[in-house]
């Protein structure tokens, strides 16, 4: 169980980022975080995994608590060790080093103690990174990245992964079968899971509970049922208008409506 | 002919050597982006521990050498916390400044206590010559060819096998991916500068034992390690093998072949890195930018 209470974000002593934001993921859950881009989503999870340290950002005020501890003045590789593990933007992969140390890396906090009885499991969702396992990260397709990053994830077996933006730049059919895997892996392995999103629909479709962000704070949140019956929500995050239709751009007065949840 | 195999075995020895401190540089600025001009000091405070160890402890070389070689790397470590780890985030230009003023300090600690004069180095290492394809070479040169080779095989092991070797790549290839994997990036610094206190102080041994002597005047290899680790490649471990052999080979034959009178061999290894670097701007094995098609 993940607790952001009220937590502020300042980068290099000026730029305040987070605006007091306070959520909550239930242990075996899948949240969803969503939101438009700088609203704050992926400096959310780097506030959570402690990757702000590195690029001068820094959590001022509120706490992070995990399973009841405070986990905000840990450093990186403490957190993953607490069983939370980020997968980062854009992927992230070692581009020189082939798949199995890239897997072998995501297992370092374990010592490769588990490695030999992870890797089938890892291969059950990601078949196609075993036909791929010798060759040099950097040249696999941006979906094999993406696969081999949420596996490096696998193995370092935490209680809880954050997944930041899994579907960007990927075709829409890999985007499907990462969601299904993201689902798999959580049902399965009981892995809870944080996502990042800007693809509002797939991640309502996966999620238990769904949280929306803005300019650094939570303006709504609910169950993927309510969110789906707010016309906000509709409107702006789901392209969707009154009856289940598709906007027009016909309807040239829309940016009118277009209203902000907080100013 | 004899003369060719002569020049060449004892290439190939000082460019073994040469590779040794080499690694070391670019095990260091791989991780941490440090270009640490101290090297060649390292080299020299690894002789001058062998020498104590050896000459005033009295111990014997197989106790002794490893004794050196660890406490090299321990001095490796020391300076990376106790000055280099403040100067995290600071311009580059300063980081280098400061490895230019670690290599003057160690130099003055080591004239102070050993005095300015070079030192006969005890004599461990046989030196009789034996017969190589009906060239007579001195048996360290082919010791120091063979103690390199050990070293480079075990390193290579590391890297490629352990997880802590696996985690130095992770951190030289994306910093901030491997800090999210759980790996301690000061662990890998310290790591990194003590693989190279290391692999100075066994150059440094084998150097001094193949002279003779140890004195302050073999900090100077650290200046030929520039060519080598540009010629390779800033940030490539083969590469630091191969542009260590290059210009090993390269300051035998020219002091061999060519007029004494002129110096060249001196300067040859610097003509060849001008023109490998006007054809190959990143070096023989410089990382080069993974583009996906």
């Amino acid at each position: 169980m993940l607790q952001l209470n009220n937590i502020e974000v300042i980068y290099s002593d000026v730029v305040l980022v987070l605006k007091g934001l306070s959520l909550e993921v239930p242990k075996g859950k899948i949240v969803a975080l969503l939101g438009s881009n700088g609203a704050g989503k992926s400096t959310t999870l780097k506030a959570i995994s402690g990757l702000l340290k590195p690029e001068d950002g820094e959590v001022t005020d509120g706490d992070v608590l995990w399973n009841g501890q405070s986990i905000k003045h840990l450093d990186a590789a403490d957190v993953v060790r607490k069983g939370i593990f980020q997968v980062m933007e854009g992927r992230r992969v070692f581009k020189h080093l082939t798949v199995e140390e890239n897997l072998r890396a995501g297992n370092y906090t374990s010592g490769g103690n588990w490695y030999a009885e992870e890797l089938p499991r890892v291969f059950s969702y990601f078949p196609r990174l075993k036909d791929r396992f010798g060759q040099t990260a950097g040249y696999l397709s941006g979906g094999e990245q993406q696969m081999l990053a949420i596996s490096r994830a696998l193995m370092a077996r935490p209680e809880m992964i954050m997944l930041d933006e899994p579907s960007l730049g990927l075709a829409p059919l890999l985007v499907e079968d990462i969601f299904r895997n993201i689902k798999r892996i959580n049902s399965e392995r009981g892995t809870t899971i944080l996502l990042v999103e800007q693809n509002a629909r797939l991640a309502m479709e996966v999620a238990d509970y769904v949280y929306i962000m803005e300019s650094g704070r939570v303006v709504l949140s609910g169950s993927p049922a309510q969110l789906n019956a707010n016309a906000d929500v509709r409107e702006f995050y789901l392209g969707l208008n009154e009856v289940g239709k598709r906007k027009s751009y016909r309807e040239v007065k829309h940016y009118k409506r277009r209203k902000r949840w907080l100013s | 002919m004899e003369n060719f195999i002569q020049l060449t075995i004892s290439g190939i020895a000082s460019g073994a050597i040469l590779a040794l401190v080499a690694l070391g540089f670019v095990l260091i600025f791989k991780s941490s982006d440090v270009i640490n001009f101290a090297q060649g000091e390292f080299l020299m405070v690894g002789g001058y521990m062998t020498y104590v160890m050896l000459a005033w402890v009295g111990l014997p070389w197989f106790i002794g050498v490893p004794i050196a070689i660890l406490l090299s790397a321990a001095i490796g470590v020391a300076i990376e916390q106790g000055i280099l780890r403040h100067m995290i985030g600071e311009p580059i230009i300063s980081v280098i400044m400061v490895t230019v003023g670690v290599s003057i300090l160690l130099r003055a600690i080591l004239g102070l206590i050993f005095g300015n004069a070079p030192l006969a180095f005890p004599d461990f290492v046989p030196n009789y010559p034996v017969n190589v394809l009906g060239a007579r070479v001195g048996v360290d040169k082919l010791l120091a060819i063979l103690f390199s080779l050990l070293l480079f095989g075990a390193l290579t092991i590391f890297f490629r096998r352990s997880s802590e070797g696996i985690a130095m790549r992770a951190v030289a290839d994306d910093q901030q991916a491997a800090m999210s994997m759980g790996i301690s990036i000061k662990k890998v610094w310290a790591v990194a500068w003590a693989i190279a206190g290391m692999t100075a102080a066994v150059g440094g041994t084998l150097l001094a034992a193949i002279i003779g002597g140890v004195g302050l005047d073999i900090a100077h290899i650290g200046l030929i390690v520039f060519p080598v680790v540009i010629l390779g490649g800033l940030d490539s471990i083969p590469g630091a093998v191969v542009g260590g052999l290059v210009v090993g080979l390269l300051q035998s034959y020219a002091g061999g072949y060519l007029p004494p009178q002129l110096g060249l061999s001196e300067v040859a290894p610097f003509v060849v890195l001008v023109l490998i670097l006007l054809v190959k701007p990143y070096g023989l094995f410089g990382t080069t930018r993974i583009e996906r098609v």
